[in-house]
């Protein structure tokens, strides 16, 4: 064990940045769950909330089938509401702040769907 | 009797050969039996569109519909003539109709410009190229894109043969002049051509041109329909169509 020395600092260095996230998290604090911010005065999205939370991309996905493939633009809630299907005309006129909305979550996750490469996004206050 | 290894073969090969044919012939002729009852089932609708190029010449330099459609469909202005985006345009009349001998035509008619967009064909061959079916038929005829799918193969813009269909060559957002945010706008890399308004018409309305135009030179309507307006045009009028003969089946007329 002549370079105990070496091997003994080489592990410390390794051990360190294996455990960056443990102790970045120690030092800076975990990272905070994002909040995003509802501004509508509507009681409930199309569905229930947790539903929306938890699928809202398989629904979008479903519109955008539903709509470009087969031409259906009316959707039928779980409740029997019906809504327009469109991104920019639903979603975003009870959902206008798509920074605090939409890129809290996106953001925090470092998902970044592409939408808004040609759907047009709602003007915001900076 | 003693049974030898090539006559147990031979059983064996029998024996699996109808076990399972039954499901085959019966597979076989259910598929028969559907393929002519789902072709049987006519579309209810078939939209096409009747060009009166007279009317359109009285309203002399006019481009309503060209600008209707530009804003509604957020239509980028390159300045490059080279990546020019086109779903209505004008054109001359032999390079609209070159298979067309126009010699003796009444030259008010062939030496003016030409008014072209998609043809929504019957037989499309953009359709049979697409390889992601990012452009298809819809049942009421419409030859639709969904943009979401294309992948910028321009595999449909050779197939097509009226030059119908423009790609993105570039970013096409700093150059549109006004966004409309109901519609969205392309990304690089995307074909995009005239759909007939297939948004307008989903909700009972008429294509952006048709409804822009001052002369009433445009007329959609259902070529299913006996009574409606562009057949009775289509009755009383000749019509040519663009480069008929390559069975494309073009169902944009133009009243001579």
């Amino acid at each position: 064990m002549r370079d105990r020395g070496r091997i003994i600092t080489g592990l410390a260095v390794f051990v360190a940045v294996a455990l960056a996230p443990v102790w970045q998290a120690a030092l800076h604090g975990a990272a905070r769950r994002p909040d995003p911010k509802i501004v509508t005065t509507a009681k409930q999205c199309v569905e229930p909330t947790a539903a929306m939370r938890r699928d809202h991309m398989e629904l979008l996905n479903a519109w955008r089938d539903t709509v470009v493939r087969r031409g259906q633009r009316t959707y039928v809630a779980a409740d029997g509401k019906t809504v327009t299907m469109s991104l920019t005309g639903t979603c975003m006129k009870c959902h206008p702040n798509k920074k605090e909305f939409c890129d809290a979550c996106h953001n925090y996750l470092a998902v970044s769907p592409y939408c808004w490469e040609c759907h047009i996004e709602p003007k915001e206050k900076s | 009797m003693g049974q030898d290894r090539r006559g147990f073969l031979k059983l064996a090969g029998l024996a699996a050969v109808c076990a399972t044919a039954r499901e085959s012939l019966t597979r076989l002729a259910g598929a028969a039996e559907t393929e002519p009852r789902s072709s049987a089932k006519a579309p209810k609708v078939r939209w096409a569109m009747v060009v009166d190029p007279r009317r359109c010449l009285e309203q002399e330099s006019c481009t309503a519909c060209i600008d209707a459609c530009d804003h509604a469909h957020n239509i980028p202005a390159f300045t490059n003539p080279r990546h020019e985006v086109k779903w209505i345009w004008k054109t001359r009349f032999d390079e609209a109709f070159p298979d067309q001998d126009s010699r003796y035509i009444d030259p008010a008619l062939t030496s003016e410009p030409v008014l072209a967009l998609c043809n929504h064909c019957d037989n499309p061959p953009c359709v049979r190229v697409c390889p992601t079916q990012a452009t298809w038929k819809r049942d009421d005829g419409i030859v639709a894109m969904d943009w979401h799918r294309c992948i910028g193969c321009r595999y449909c813009m050779a197939a097509c043969p009226y030059g119908s269909r423009s790609f993105n060559w570039e970013d096409p957002r700093p150059h549109i002049a006004h966004e409309d945010p109901d519609f969205p706008t392309r990304t690089k890399g995307v074909v995009e051509k005239c759909t007939f308004c297939d948004e307008r018409i989903d909700r009972g309305e008429l294509p952006a041109c048709v409804v822009a135009c001052k002369a009433k030179a445009l007329v959609f309507g259902d070529l299913n329909d006996p009574d409606s307006e562009v057949r009775r045009l289509l009755r009383t009028r000749f019509a040519l169509r663009r480069r008929a003969g390559l069975g494309t089946q073009p169902e944009v007329f133009y009243l001579v």
